[in-house]
């Protein structure tokens, strides 16, 4: 029987960060506790904020579901991840810098050539361009799980355009009006400083050619995308407009926004769509999501694209397990936060110990993302091994497996009353003039007894995630 | 060799047309084996866009032309004095590293003939140049020249099966079989000046480049049974086709799209 850390309680005693919460879960009657629960489900359908998270895919419509009970760090607790959370941050934006340069991790012979440059990822199309500050990607999203008081791992890294950040927000903002005395009683850090700081990572990254206040943009693929209400969310907070491809266009080496008074030229696009639909020309050519020429607009320094295109190379399966190695060869440090062991089926001796195992590893494709095509294997029933078996045997290099972790328990609202659930965290890290963290995260539980799968298609929930001030 | 270029590329629309937006890679390669006298490239009524060198040391540069857009034209000019460096593109500056040519395009993704092309070309080879020119010759046995019978969007693997082609498939299918067995592959646009031996292939060119260790790229053009000498310029590369592409354009509206290249090399007598 495995134990699982539970972030409340030990034993029986309530560990310090979330004594300010037992009171609270205690006096609560069911009654207001329905209440409050309806009340919160009402609050998040009226400001629409129904997409799922990732884009995992499933029923935009769907509400994912919250649950009221707070999940809590203390300062000290969360400056230490903070500090390994930058440090990963900065390690990932200096690999990319480097293999879209002279890529002298792969000379140094620390991460095999054929991993990098024929990682589907790896966009020759901005190899040599060093965008402004040398940042590729400006937002990076780290998944985080819990083992023990002390104990954190890295479960992905999200160089690209991580979401759910408006849950964050919102978590907060909703948890505010239903039980402000708690925030009264319980001194929080806060967390809506994140738009702000957002607007600050994306103006500093401005290109050199602009020489007045940068103009930012989001980039939506448009309404019908399931996480269109966080860029409009996110637009609206920091003030800047949200567009689609199509009211962008490209003349004299710069980017343009068709507005009511005339084109005004675009110098930061934050964008939401994926590498192989930001431009025709240089990407797949029947996307109509884009802007045909901006890569040429790009490259020659008229507009900042963030994250980079090719960000993506860096937060790869087969790449992560190198994060560590990155740490150290770029920043010259230790890694303070650890990676998950991770076996490469594509290794032969790997492979054969996966094989061997599989009833206790959790195993995943390479590419895949959401918590689809995964086993579980302590939770897999004989079929369901043998299957995902033939699957791994027919083709090895797109699986890796890892231990199945002992992911910690928050309280959590429950039918029944309040029981522990496994959550993990992902923290959202901005990388412009300076590192910043904002202090808190989205945290998602998993709502089924026992389950370890977060994700919101498999019966996730999401919580508002407290840093305690000092 | 000095040579003169005069390429005219129009897109005639039979209705007028949204905005044109085009990204054009149509300038010498700079290397040991030419260097570019005079070059001038200009879109008919367009705005020059950004313009910057590419990982691969290609030249890129962005333009477009606002709405109504009847016509496009590209137009060409220029003089190159070549040289013969056997193929070998020495003193070329670029940054991306070879394995990332040994990704597969829908162009030229391998199939089992493909496969099999590479491997028995390959066999007994005494090294990795031998390989190259093995596989070289392979595939100009494989596939005869013979105009109109592919056309742009054909694969290696359908013209292979063919047996016939141009040299845009010569290359594709090189790029492949070289792929098949490990060794980075590469599509390259240019021209060639087609001598008196009254050669029938157009002065717009294509062929390929395979990466060779402890050598580097070289050129090889099976369609003309040889590695690129003085009568070839290079301007760019990519991984098929359509990314090596001089001209890759995108006109919005629905008109239909009538093309016309006309591309006259000569040799400047001294």
């Amino acid at each position: 029987m495995t134990e699982y850390f539970n972030e409340m309680f030990d034993g029986g005693r309530v560990r310090q960060p979330y004594s300010g919460l037992d009171g609270w879960m205690r006096e609560m009657p069911a009654e207001l506790r329905a209440m409050k629960q309806a009340e919160a489900e009402a609050l998040f359908r009226r400001i629409g904020i129904t997409f799922a998270v990732y884009g995992e895919g499933g029923d935009p419509d769907r509400l994912i579901p919250f649950d009221m009970f707070p999940r809590v760090f203390t300062q000290s607790e969360w400056r230490k991840l903070e500090r390994g959370i930058k440090q990963r941050a900065r390690a990932l934006n200096a690999f990319l810098l480097d293999v879209y340069g002279r890529g002298e991790i792969v000379r140094a012979g620390r991460i095999p050539a054929r991993l990098v440059y024929q990682n589907e990822a790896y966009e020759r199309a901005v190899s040599g361009f060093i965008p402004p500050r040398g940042i590729y990607s400006h937002i990076v999203g780290i998944d985080l799980v819990r083992t023990g008081p002390d104990e954190f791992y890295v479960l992905e890294d999200n160089c690209r355009t991580p979401s759910g950040v408006s849950y964050m927000l919102e978590n907060r903002e909703i948890m505010m009006r239903m039980f402000p005395q708690l925030f009264r009683e319980n001194r929080i850090e806060p967390v809506d400083g994140y738009p702000d700081a957002l607007r600050r990572t994306l103006a500093s990254v401005a290109p050199a050619k602009c020489d007045r206040e940068p103009t930012i943009a989001i980039l939506t693929p448009g309404h019908f995308n399931s996480a269109y209400y966080e860029h409009s969310f996110l637009a609206d907070l920091m003030g800047v407009e949200l567009v689609e491809g199509a009211d962008l266009f490209v003349e004299g080496g710069f980017c343009w926004m068709r507005t009511t008074e005339g084109p005004k030229k675009v110098d930061v696009i934050y964008r939401r769509i994926d590498d192989a639909f930001i431009d025709p020309l240089c990407f797949r050519p029947d996307s109509m999501l884009g802007v045909p020429g901006l890569m040429d607009v790009y490259r020659s320094g008229g507009v900042t694209i963030c994250s980079a295109p090719g960000a993506g190379v860096a937060d790869d399966k087969a790449i992560y397990t190198f994060v560590p190695e990155m740490v150290r060869f770029y920043l010259g440090e230790e890694p303070l936060l650890e990676n998950v062991p991770t076996w490469q089926c594509a290794k032969p001796d790997d492979l054969k110990y996966v094989l061997d195992h599989l009833p206790e590893l959790v195993v995943k494709e390479v590419h895949g993302s959401g918590g689809y095509g995964m086993l579980v294997g302590p939770k897999a029933t004989k079929e369901q091994i043998e299957t995902f078996r033939i699957k791994i045997q027919d083709n090895p290099v797109n699986y890796i497996a890892q231990p199945t972790l002992a992911l910690s328990t928050t309280p959590t609202f429950v039918e029944e009353g309040v029981a522990p659930r496994h959550v993990d965290l992902r923290p959202y890290c901005l990388v412009g003039e300076k590192v910043e963290l904002v202090p808190g995260g989205l945290t998602r539980v998993a709502l089924t007894e026992g389950s370890l799968v977060v994700n919101s298609s498999q019966g996730g929930g999401v919580k508002d995630t407290w840093v305690l001030a000092e | 060799m000095i040579l003169t270029v005069n390429h005219v590329t129009t897109y005639d629309y039979d209705a007028p047309m949204g905005a044109a937006v085009q990204s054009l890679r149509l300038f010498p390669s700079r290397f040991d084996g030419q260097r570019t006298i005079d070059w001038s490239v200009s879109v008919e009524g367009g705005v020059k866009g950004g313009a910057f060198r590419d990982g691969a040391g290609d030249r890129v540069e962005g333009w477009s032309i606002r709405p109504p857009v009847e016509a496009v034209t590209v137009t060409v000019t220029g003089q190159v004095e070549t040289f013969d460096t056997s193929g070998v593109l020495r003193g070329h500056r670029e940054l991306v590293h070879p394995m990332a040519y040994l990704r597969e395009t829908v162009a030229t993704w391998i199939d089992d003939a493909l496969q099999e092309l590479g491997e028995s070309a390959v066999e007994g080879a005494s090294d990795m140049l031998d390989r190259a020119h093995r596989l070289s010759s392979a595939v100009a046995e494989a596939i005869a020249y013979k105009p109109g019978v592919t056309h742009t969007h054909t694969t290696a693997a359908e013209a292979l099966t063919q047996g016939e082609g141009v040299c845009q498939d010569h290359a594709h299918a090189l790029i492949a079989a070289a792929r098949a067995v490990d060794m980075p592959a590469r599509y390259v646009s240019g021209y060639l000046f087609a001598t008196e031996d009254g050669a029938p292939h157009e002065a717009a060119h294509a062929w390929a480049e395979i990466w060779v260790e402890g050598i580097g790229w070289i050129g090889f053009d099976p369609a003309n049974a040889c590695c690129p000498d003085e009568r070839y310029i290079r301007l760019g590369s990519g991984l098929d086709a359509r990314e090596a592409a001089p001209i890759r354009g995108i006109t919005q509206g629905a008109g239909e799209e009538r093309l016309d290249v006309t591309v006259a090399l000569e040799q400047l007598q001294q």
